[in-house]
Parts: C-alpha cells; structure tokens; sequence
C-alpha cells in the first residue's frame, strides 16, 4: 500500500501553482514589515537597556544636602552627616562631594565661582547602600540624621528619574505594540495573498481535489510559496532594518549622554533582532496554511 | 443494502442545482467489480452530472449513494480524497493543469499518493509510449492537439491502476483509430478488475466491446435496457451459486 503522505513529493510539485515571485507584491511588503519590526524591536530592546542600566546605577544610590545658609554650620552639619552614614550598617559607601564639583555641576546655570559671589551652595553627600533604597531605608537614615544635622535632607537618586523611567516604560510599551501590529498587518498581507492565490488557481485545485489531493498537500503547496516569499523579504528587511539601527545607534552615540549610552544594544538583543525574520516565516507559514484550509473547507 | 462485492450503489438519487428542477431523478443502479458500462443518451440528458457524482465532485440532493462499501453521503470530507484515489476519472474537457508538461499532468496522480520520484518516470513513460505520445512529454497542454490532450487525460486518469474508471466522452476528439486503441486500453484495464463507466453518445461505440453493459439516461430518469442495473441489486455470482 502506498504511503499517505500530506505533501506532494519532489522539486516538480512546486510547479502546481505558478509563481511571479519577486515580480509579486509579496516579498517586498514582508521586506517593509520586517524592516519596521526590527527597528521598532530594536528601539524597545534599547529603551530597556536605558531603563536597566540607570535603574542599577541609581537603584541604591542616595544624596544627602545640607541645606543651610551659613557656610560654618553647613560644614558642621556635612561633617557630622558623613561621620554617621559611615557607621551605619547598611551603607556601603560615602563620598563627601568636594565644593569645586557642586560649582562645575551648578557652572551652566549660576556661571563660574559661584560659592565667591556669596550664593548658599548646599553641601552634598553621595551615598552608596548595600541593597536598594527602601522607603523604611529612607526613614531610617533621616531619623538617625536628624538629631545630629538638622538641615540634611535625603533623597533617593532613583526617585529624580521616576518621571522619565514612567515615559521610557511608556515608550517602550509603545514599541511592542507597533511590533503587535507589524505582525498583524504583515499577517493580513498573507491572507491576502493566499486568497488572490486561492482564487487564480481554483481550476487547479479541484483537479488536484478531484485527483484525490487533500487539503494539507494544497496547503502545503501554498506554504512553500509563501514560505520562499517570506524568507527572502524577511532577510532584505533584516537586512534594511539591521542597517538603519547601525545608523540611528551611531547617532545616537554621538550625543554623549549618561542616559542615552546606556541603550547599547547587546549580543544577546541582536540575536533577538535576527530572530524577526524567522518569527516572520513562521507566522508567515501558520498564516497560510490557516488560510487556505480555512478556503478548501467550503468546498467538497 | 450494498453487497460486499459491489463498487458503487446509486438509491432512489436526485440532484438538482440551485431550484431549478431535478436533473436527475430517482436514479438507482449497482455497479459491480470488473463490470463495462456505457452510459449513454442524448446530450443534457444528465450524463455529465451522473458522472460528477460517481467520480465525487458533487452530493447529491437527495437518495443514498455508497461507494466501496461505504456510505459516501455521510462520509466525512476529510475522508473523500482516499476514495478519489481508488478512482480514475477522464474529463469531459480533459482539465490538464495548463502550466504543467504532458509528463507532470500523467504524473499528478501518482505524486499525489505519495509515490516516490525515483517510482514515478517508468510508468509515466510506459504510459506516454502506449497512447504514442513520448515525443510529447514535456510539451504544454496548450501546444498539443485536441486528440492529443484527451489521450493525456486518459493516461493521467488510468496510471494509478483504479478500481472504478470513470470516463466522459473519452474518444470524442480522437481519429475512429485512436478511439478504438484507447477503447482496448480500456477493456485491457476491465480485465484487470478495473471497473469501467463510459459516457458516451457515440452508438458505434457501444459494438466495439461485446460484454458491455448500457445504461441509458433520458431527461434525468436512468433505464435498463439490457436488464444490466436490476434493482435491487442481483445477488453476487457467490451468492447465486450458494443459493
């Protein structure tokens, strides 16, 4: 008995169904979808990294200012702030930051010497903990100050960038959907094409159904065709895509911020990139086998 | 109802398309293994559409139709293309896929079973080289003549060996030469246990094959005229003997 086989065997099958490949709209609508995912993929991978890399560079981060006007008290105040965070337990570490690096930092706004022109600069204290700063954390260190310099006030570093860790997250969720809508769009764009497909070759299917050919040996026919259209546009829009990332991370690169480096992407989030054409096949190939079962089921 | 010997039950069937009348109507005839069968009548008489049912392109509107042994009006779609398979069907308009060479379009049945490459170009040559058409392998359908696509279509249609040939005007468009050759493929066939359903109006035809039985449609209705199609169906020749 011969075997039953669910695919139309030898390279001569693919002969059934005419191909314009290239010639057809199909592979260069999956090249554009393709170039917009890994861009838009790209984009979020970034936006995450931004977000990891400034999160654990704050995350446990802590200032102290000594806000007080008169310069001999704000020195008693700083000295006394330093001597306790360096006995606490859960500090890691303190750096008393020098009045020259507060005048550098304030420089763009209040010009130079600002501390000579008699401007109250309040002192500063970088603190490093041992884990995260916790609400309870904060508590602490504040009661334990209080006492012993009244004008500290302390901040959590992470809690300054929460507004733009909220619209990077934003961004973010942004980008993801795009990618959701890429994908649907370019699945659109298949059933589509496998419809137009389905319709051009009808004489041809029924002579395959009347011959006994089933419906997952058509199917297979168009997933193939499909599949060879989906993998070319999807290299070319790696490819593309690939390229205008490069271009945009140069860019980027360029504007030397803090935040912004830290949106490098990683060898591990470009084997995520790479990966878009292939997820693009394959729901290329699901796409249209759904398709065309779904159109042979109305017909005897 | 069906004997297990039988190939194809046909019970009080009527098809109609749409609401227009019925173009066949209480039609009801047994076809038996290793049978020769000619069907004729005048054109529209329903011959085509007689057809369209035995090969499954087609339910019908009402009756009980079993194929093989089994109830082919309640069988599963998923099921059908195993029986197309038993089949082997020679069309009215011989539908040759256009883009494929004479070679792919013998070939197609076999592919579609699952046949290796490797097992397919002998018998799809022996096949071209018996209705004389080698030279013609890889030409397209739209390159050869009518008479030449029409042997096609019989060679496409008699290389899966089936057990039922279902054949519409096979020798409509060939030389009185080519038709008798392709008549003796047929009976060649018939002695191998294919059976074999012939539609035809040619009524020179119906001599050239002495043991054959008519089936003859008028307007829809089938009759009997060589007591062919009793029915209900006649015991078996086992059961006859055994009787």
């Amino acid at each position: 008995m011969r075997s039953w086989r669910t695919h139309l065997p030898g390279p001569r099958a693919d002969a059934l169904l005419p191909q314009a490949r290239l010639a057809g709209p199909m592979p260069w609508v999956i090249a554009i979808m393709v170039t917009l995912t890994v861009i838009a993929v790209a984009g979020g991978l970034a936006l995450s990294n931004i977000v990891q890399q400034a999160r654990s560079d704050l995350a446990g981060g802590l200032t102290v200012q000594i806000v007080n006007a008169d310069p001999v008290g704000r020195a008693r105040d700083a000295e006394s702030a330093r001597r306790a965070l360096v006995t606490d337990p859960a500090v890691r570490s303190v750096r008393a930051i020098p009045q020259a690096e507060i005048e550098a930092l304030l420089e763009p706004w209040l010009g130079d010497h600002v501390g000579e022109q008699g401007v109250p600069v309040p002192a500063m204290i970088d603190v490093r903990l041992n884990r995260d700063a916790s609400p309870e954390q904060l508590a602490h260190l504040r009661a334990s100050l209080a006492p012993i310099a009244p004008s500290a006030r302390i901040d959590a570093q992470s809690s300054w960038l929460r507004p733009v860790f909220s619209a990077i997250v934003s961004l973010r969720l942004a980008a993801l959907l795009l990618v959701i809508l890429l994908a649907a769009s370019g699945a659109a764009a298949v059933v589509l094409a496998v419809r137009s497909a389905l319709g051009a070759n009808r004489d041809t299917i029924e002579i395959v159904h009347l011959l006994g050919g089933n419906d997952r040996q058509i199917a297979r026919l168009f997933q193939r065709s499909v599949g060879v259209d989906a993998l070319l546009g999807g290299l070319a829009g790696l490819a593309l895509g690939s390229g205008a990332v490069l271009l945009l991370g140069r860019r980027f690169g360029e504007l030397q911020s803090g935040l912004v480096s830290g949106g490098g992407l990683s060898l591990s989030d470009w084997i995520v990139i790479a990966s878009v054409p292939l997820i693009g096949l394959a729901l290329a190939l699901v796409t249209a086998r759904v398709t065309v079962l779904r159109g042979l089921g109305r017909v005897l | 109802m069906t004997g297990a010997s039988d190939i194809v039950t046909f019970d009080n069937v009527g098809l109609r398309y749409g609401s227009e009348r019925e173009v066949l109507s209480n039609v009801s005839f047994t076809l038996y293994p290793g049978s020769f069968y000619f069907l004729t009548g005048a054109s529209g008489a329903g011959k085509t559409s007689l057809l369209r049912l035995l090969y499954l392109a087609q339910r019908p509107s009402r009756g009980a139709i079993r194929m093989f042994g089994e109830d082919i009006i309640t069988m599963p779609r998923a099921r059908l293309p195993g029986f197309r398979r038993r089949l082997g069907v020679v069309f009215q308009d011989f539908r040759l896929i256009p883009h494929l060479s004479a070679y792919d379009n013998v070939a197609l049945p076999l592919r579609i079973s699952g046949v290796a490459e490797s097992e397919i170009s002998k018998p799809v040559a022996d096949m071209l080289e018996w209705v004389g058409l080698t030279h013609r392998a890889e030409a397209r359908p739209a390159s050869l003549s009518g008479g030449e696509q029409q042997r096609v279509a019989i060679a496409r249609a008699v290389i899966g060996r089936p057990e039922l040939l279902v054949a519409d005007e096979p020798t409509g468009n060939v030389d009185p030469d080519m038709a008798l050759k392709l008549l003796r493929l047929f009976e060649a066939l018939n002695r191998l246990g294919t059976t074999i359903v012939v539609a035809t109006h040619d009524v020179h035809l119906l001599r050239k094959v002495p043991d054959s039985l008519i089936m003859r449609l008028d307007r829809g209705t089938l009759s009997d005229p060589t007591g062919a199609l009793r029915y209900p169906p006649r015991p078996a020749p086992s059961e006859e003997a055994g009787a």
